[in-house]
């Protein structure tokens, strides 16, 4: 980190001329873009990622159909096969469909759009709390450093999607049995973000140590600069660098998770299925034949995973001065 | 030596005490007993006095100490669900989960260790690369994937292989156990495999980047200029000095294979007690679920303690710092 920020100080002037030109034209000059252009397996990585979070979010325009509006399902269109036409309703289905009759590409959009919301809250929540709890214990120290790192030392132990499932159960085990349904969601959201706070924490817990000791930190002090203040105006953003990899791991980590819970059926409720849970309902058509309810809504799976963790591991290697 | 034994001890009481706590609360805010318990009869004074001699009115503190005393003398509640003692429905399922984390432990161990030698002394062949490919495909898969394809492939295409149950159990010594009879063994052979693989490519990884290691060392080249067969090289002098930290990691991995038990039994239809744990989860058996989490902490617990107390014996650098791990 100390590295980083110095080189960036010390480059400063040579770029300094260049500052006039617009922000994609500096952005091209970046080691990130010239590493970018230089790995097609990441390039493939990228677009099949934007790929799929744009066919999440404009599922509702892209899907043939309506899955989960039981009035436009038709029964006789059931295990239709992929890229065919229904013997008896002459629709035409382009993964084919389940036992319901609900198209499966259809079914794959929706649920992704789950797995992605699921996977974005449960980080976003992991990093709120891992980056509040970082700062605190990297710039208060004393015991309260003491007890977060503890805590955080013992978690590390378990592994975090046993972590996230013993969560999840003690979660549903405290929720109002009426509102079960409603919060499975919720519930999801809080075990897997409580699950992969600690990486976050002790990253920027670490960044924390070395900025506290700058200038800077001491001047905001000096003029009387509330602890929060500089703690979140001053010091947060300069240790958002390694945050960003944590993140991208962590979502591939949280996507897989979330895929996990929900085929075990414990995870997102049949109302709302995610990747999972169709891959759950796929499996029990695996035996008599029905392949594409379970191929597809995997490969989709698969190709997410697959694309999260190998940008997040080119953004480990790239960002990281060592590995230069 | 001590002082760091009784520091570790202590924090391990300190984490079971907090599960314990987890698992307590779960039982406090489940909402009202004595509701389910008293006939329609009851009149408030008797439901009042019923709460009065179970003790559901002592403060928190209490009941909570109370409840520690009913756990450390065996007694875990009645399933909400089965209506049997839970410590004899988790007795009765712990041997199958027992069985095949056994089973799938030593296929990743062997195999791991193998292919791990293999890797490292074929470097560059064909092979070895291949493996090293895969296996970077395997680790990203997620468990209940390699199950699930596991069976599509041996079970329904090939039809070689059954894809649920524990198949013919033996009884020994009253404990029915699948891995004695050929039936049960062949019943075994996806899921263990489906749950040792993650580890396997760990245990792999590791193997093979230890050896790389200790073949660069000098002593190595000495065998070698001393005219030892690459055999008596590779195996009686490299493997040897690569086995320590793939003690460490393996005994560490323990815990893990249990963790992830709870998926493979779930896809296996395997009656162990992950599966009990998700059923539980499902139909929100509270007794069970606290129940099978202080069993997870208490093994995850017992098994980093050992792992720890192990390696500050092993490694001598640590009794310099207060023997704290260093990170």
């Amino acid at each position: 980190m100390t590295e980083e920020t110095q080189r960036g100080a010390s480059a400063r002037p040579v770029f300094k001329e260049d500052e006039h030109l617009p922000f994609w034209k500096r952005w091209m000059d970046t080691d990130i873009w010239h590493s970018y252009k230089k790995s097609p397996v990441i390039i493939i990585a990228s677009i099949a990622f934007m790929l799929l979070i744009l066919s999440a979010i404009f599922a509702p325009l892209i899907s043939p159909y309506t899955p989960f509006d039981p009035g436009s399902l038709n029964l006789m269109n059931g295990f239709t096969e992929p890229m065919s036409k229904n013997d008896f309703t002459g629709d035409y289905f382009f993964l084919g469909t389940d036992d319901q009759g609900r198209d499966v590409f259809s079914t794959i959009l929706f649920g992704l759009r789950i797995s992605l919301f699921v996977g974005l809250a449960a980080v976003l929540f992991a990093m709120t709390l891992g980056v509040i709890l970082g700062l605190i214990s990297g710039y208060l120290g004393g015991w309260v450093d003491g007890v977060i790192m503890r805590v955080a030392d013992i978690q590390m132990t378990f592994p975090s999607i046993m972590v996230a499932m013993l969560l999840y159960g003690v979660g549903k085990g405290l929720t109002p049995p009426d509102l079960r349904d409603e919060m499975a969601l919720v519930v999801l959201i809080i075990s897997i973000g409580l699950s992969e706070w600690v990486q976050f924490a002790r990253t920027v817990r670490g960044a924390t140590l070395v900025e506290r000791e700058k200038e800077y930190v001491q001047a905001g002090h000096l003029i009387g600069l509330s602890k929060w203040a500089i703690m979140l105006r001053h010091i947060l953003p300069n240790v958002t660098g390694p945050i960003l990899v944590i993140a991208t791991i962590s979502l591939a980590l949280a996507i897989i998770a979330e895929a996990t819970l929900s085929f075990l059926g414990v995870g997102a409720p049949k109302t709302e299925p995610s990747l999972g849970t169709l891959i759950n309902v796929g499996r029990q058509f695996i035996l008599s034949g029905e392949w594409w309810i379970l191929l597809f809504p995997s490969l989709t799976l698969l190709a997410l995973a697959l694309s999260v963790n190998l940008f997040g591991d080119w953004l480990r290697d790239v960002l990281n001065p060592k590995l230069r | 030596m001590l002082a760091f034994v009784i520091r570790r001890v202590g924090e391990a009481l300190l984490v079971l005490f907090i599960v314990a706590l987890v698992s307590f609360a779960m039982f406090k805010f489940m909402g009202d007993p004595i509701q389910s318990m008293v006939g329609q009869e009851a009149t408030l004074v008797d439901q009042e006095e019923l709460r009065e001699r179970l003790g559901l009115n002592d403060p928190f503190p209490v009941q909570y100490v109370a409840y520690l005393g009913r756990v450390l003398s065996g007694e875990f509640g009645i399933s909400y669900r089965v209506g049997l003692p839970v410590e004899e429905i988790i007795l009765d399922r712990l041997p199958a989960t027992l069985e095949l984390a056994l089973l799938s432990g030593l296929i990743a161990i062997s195999l791991g260790i193998f292919l791990g030698i293999y890797t490292a002394i074929r470097r560059d062949g064909f092979v070895a690369h291949f493996i090293m490919t895969t296996s970077l495909i395997g680790v990203s898969l997620p468990t209940f994937l390699i199950g699930v394809f596991l069976i599509w492939i041996f079970a329904v295409e090939l039809n070689v292989l059954p894809s649920y149950g524990r198949g013919e159990t033996l009884d020994v010594f009253g404990v029915p156990l699948s891995i004695f009879t050929l039936d049960g063994l062949k019943s075994m052979i996806l899921p263990a495999v489906t749950l040792g693989l993650y580890q396997m490519t760990l245990i792999m990884r590791l193997v093979r980047s230890e050896m790389l290691e200790v073949l660069r060392t000098d002593f190595i080249r000495f065998a070698r200029a001393r005219g030892l067969s690459n055999k008596a090289i590779n195996f009686r002098h490299a493997l040897k000095n690569t086995l320590v930290p793939v003690i460490t990691v393996t005994g560490l991995q323990l815990g893990s294979i249990i963790a992830f038990a709870i998926i493979t039994e779930t896809v296996f239809q395997w009656p162990g007690v992950g599966l009990l744990f998700i059923n539980a989860v499902n139909v929100v058996d509270i007794p069970i679920m606290s129940t099978y989490l202080l069993l997870v902490a208490v093994i995850f617990v017992t098994i980093n303690l050992i792992v720890d107390l192990l390696y500050f014996s092993i490694d001598p650098r640590l009794k310099v710092g207060g023997g704290s791990k260093g990170h």
